[in-house]
């Protein structure tokens, strides 16, 4: 599949910034625990203007929340940009794609296709992991139904869905060396643009953007670093040791450890901005994607302290969807 | 009148060594295969601790079975092996892609097939041989949108310098 940061006009606002070089902004969004549209709503409208868009989860660390897609729709409606996950775990390949479509039907521009934790790491484990495809065979999946209009089959669609692709990469984990190779196939297999698991490890993070950067792969992709606005030692120690693939250096924790317990939550929100602030330095790195677990508070003060306020507009606005497709076929 | 699943079953069942009605010549190579799916997972059981699938790719992943991750990738790892290379759902077994990479460099042939794309997997062919699906070139039946979508990239592929299939430096 060709990669995609040139070529056809952006398909949603993410894409838009992106190609103009802008240093964009993302945010998870905290997972719904019900049925009440109105706290999709609120979390929607408080990100709102402070960040590019936002990632709706799907059953994150494999525990059911409100769906990925009707969140995505509530946020599309609430007047932000929503990157709609969608995981290989509970769905199989014909689910997968009436998925696709569903989203692009309710409005999503963006989607993030991942592998999605393994049934052990939730509160269902005796479920049935379905990983019928990979991650990569998602992300493939995606670029057939929206550049060849048709399912995995072949059968033809009616109307191509039309979303902007992105993956997951985690440069922190091993192995190490394997990592640029993956995200290649990744960009390979459909990803046009990647959300990187958390950075504690900034020399881990940069060597992995200069090795991508040597494969000739920043011209077919773009590069998201996640950035945790921590709030205690215990906060932190508990992704160290109950996250897996998150990697916080001893020096990092030691860190921690010496700042008294009252002043752990400035501690974490300083070393939030440390990071910002040095991941804007790295070349070929085009945004960073704020992940704060309880409450969205420490973002909203995060990207006002980091100076990364007004976001901006997209120059010419976007294509709709409907003319979208009528340029392409 | 249309076949319903279960028609198809019995007719499947035909191919099976033991259908009763059979003709010799099918019941013969009924016999081949059942022979060569044992000898397949006696062997590669012992050696690979494979699974058989049916659509053997050892040759792209450092001769490590990919089936035994317990997310079937057969891509490359997922994001969540541990930091001392464990697998995030068994933590006291060393991650399949973490051996499968370290394997790999270790081989004489095959070192860049680490870096192939490979198809979903037909679940049709589980507890199959691959032996004899390689024979029958049914290891190679893509579903038509990934083969058409494989054509178009290599399209792309000889009019660009190439696909980013360069391992970096190691």
């Amino acid at each position: 599949m060709s990669g995609s940061p040139v070529g056809a006009s952006p398909r949603s606002r993410l894409e838009a910034l992106l190609r103009a070089g802008r240093f964009v902004v993302t945010a998870e969004m905290q997972p719904s625990n019900g049925a009440d549209p109105n706290e999709v709503r609120r979390l929607a409208s408080e990100l709102r203007g402070r960040v590019d868009a936002a990632n709706c989860t799907d059953n994150p660390s494999a525990r059911p929340h409100l769906s990925s897609l009707a969140a995505g729709h509530l946020v599309a409606e609430s007047g932000l940009e929503p990157i709609v996950q969608l995981t290989c775990r509970d769905r199989n390949r014909l689910a997968l794609q009436a998925d696709l479509l569903g989203a692009a039907c309710l409005g999503v521009r963006n989607v993030l296709l991942l592998s999605g934790d393994h049934v052990s790491a939730g509160d269902h484990p005796e479920a049935k992991p379905l990983f019928d495809l990979d991650s990569l065979h998602l992300l493939r999946v995606a670029r057939i139904l929206r550049d060849q209009g048709t399912y995995l089959s072949g059968r033809s669609l009616s109307c191509p869905p039309s979303f902007f692709i992105g993956a997951v990469e985690n440069p922190f984990a091993p192995p190490h060396d394997f990592r640029p190779i993956r995200l290649a196939k990744k960009v390979e297999a459909g990803a046009e643009f990647v959300q990187m698991q958390l950075c504690f490890n900034l020399p881990r993070l940069r060597k992995f953007v200069s090795r991508v950067a040597d494969m000739g792969l920043l011209e077919r992709v773009f590069l998201l670093v996640s950035v945790y606005v921590a709030r205690s030692t215990r906060a932190l120690r508990y992704l160290r040791d109950v996250v897996p693939g998150i990697d916080v250096p001893d020096s990092l924790m030691a860190r921690f450890e010496s700042v008294p317990s009252d002043r752990q939550t400035e501690e974490g929100f300083r070393l939030a901005l440390e990071t910002v602030a040095a991941v804007r330095e790295i070349q070929g790195v085009s945004g960073i994607h704020l992940i704060s677990i309880k409450g969205q508070d420490a973002i909203l003060r995060l990207v006002e302290a980091a100076g990364l306020l007004p976001r901006p507009e997209p120059e010419g606005g976007l294509i709709a969807p409907e003319r979208h497709r009528a340029a392409s076929s | 009148m249309p076949k319903n699943g279960m028609s198809r079953l019995a007719e499947a069942n035909d191919h099976s060594p033991f259908a009763s009605g059979a003709s010799s010549a099918r019941s013969i190579v009924g016999v081949l295969d059942a022979a060569l799916v044992v000898v397949e997972k006696a062997l590669k059981g012992v050696l690979f601790d494979c699974r058989m699938c049916g659509q053997c790719i050892l040759h792209s992943t450092g001769l490590v079975c990919p089936m035994r991750c317990p997310k079937n990738l057969r891509n490359g790892p997922c994001g969540g092996v541990l930091v001392d290379g464990h697998c995030e759902v068994y933590p006291d077994r060393s991650c399949v892609w973490v051996d499968a990479y370290e394997r790999s460099r270790r081989l004489p042939l095959w070192r860049d097939h680490l870096a192939r794309l490979n198809p979903p997997v037909d679940w049709r062919l589980q507890g199959t041989s691959s032996w004899v699906n390689l024979a029958r070139g049914r290891n190679r039946d893509a579903p038509a949108g990934w083969s058409a979508s494989e054509q178009s990239s290599e399209g792309v592929r000889s009019e660009s310098e190439g696909p980013p299939r360069s391992e970096g430096r190691r």
